[in-house]
């Protein structure tokens, strides 16, 4: 077993346990925090399949981002002192029926993804990405990019709008 | 046996159910927002991976781009949602929330 595999292995036991502590803790903040680590662990596979630059923006927007605005959403709706910082899951009932609906769905994507003969091409040597990228976004997806920052303005402008207090 | 595309599909189905999962039994909008965020990691890691392995290259990097600003965009707006639900009902159970039905 060479030191590749073993990192693997660690990243993918701290994602696993660290999505299961996301959602089945009683606690919403520990949630939240566990999050952080499913957010590391899944940079940490990035890496792994040399990519670097993927692997930085998952650090900077997960968790510099999409993490704190979570918590933010934590805070800002749970009642700190009372009961209600309690998740509040559904019936035993629906969570045996959840938790069937959700064994089935992973048997059968990792069936399927076991047994499909996927095409592989070789691989290529290791080298930066982000040359690339800029290249791609600028000229074969560049309406697409253009249109996500817009995207992205009129999500700044409708949350603005959504969240503030109606006098 | 070497680490190859079969471990990062499996792991990535893992955690797609396990998002799964969460979106379905949890009352709290909050939680539900954060099962969705482990859906598209897991869709994230497929991408990356068939970049890796299956000849993507730096198509499928591009494609995990977008799938982040989507996730920025959707978390955003979803939170306001949810902090406007909350200043109405006091509370973020998605179950409760049921004033449209009547």
């Amino acid at each position: 077993m060479d030191i590749f595999s073993i990192v693997f292995y660690l990243f993918a036991v701290i994602i696993v346990v660290s999505a299961a502590i996301v959602v089945m803790s009683k606690n919403i903040m520990y949630s939240a925090f566990s999050l952080l680590f499913t957010f590391f662990g899944v940079a940490g596979i990035y890496v792994l399949l040399n990519a670097d630059f993927i692997a930085v923006t998952q650090i900077m927007i997960y968790i510099g981002g999409i993490l704190i605005l979570i918590i933010f959403g934590v805070m800002l709706t749970s009642r700190i002192t009372g009961v209600d910082i309690k998740s509040g899951t559904t019936g035993k009932v629906q969570i045996a029926f959840a938790g069937v609906i959700s064994l089935v769905i992973a048997i059968t994507l990792i069936f399927l993804f076991a047994n499909t003969k996927w095409f592989t091409s070789e691989l290529k040597p290791h080298q930066s990405t982000i040359e690339d990228i800029g290249k791609e976004l600028l000229t074969n997806y560049l309406l697409a990019f253009e249109v996500a920052s817009v995207l992205l303005l009129i999500a700044i402008i409708g949350a603005a709008f959504i969240a503030r207090r109606k006098s | 046996m070497s680490i190859g595309l079969t471990h990062y599909l499996v792991l990535a189905a893992i955690l797609f159910s396990l998002g799964i999962f969460g979106i379905i039994t949890r009352k709290n909008a909050v939680l539900v927002l954060m099962g969705l965020e482990l859906v598209l990691n897991s869709a994230n890691i497929n991408f990356i991976a068939f970049a890796k392995f299956g000849g993507l290259n730096i198509q499928g990097h591009v494609a995990a781009i977008f799938v982040i600003i989507l996730a920025a965009a959707e978390v955003a707006v979803a939170l306001a949602i949810v902090l406007n639900i909350y200043q109405n009902y006091r509370h973020v159970n998605i179950d409760e929330v049921d004033k449209l039905k009547e």
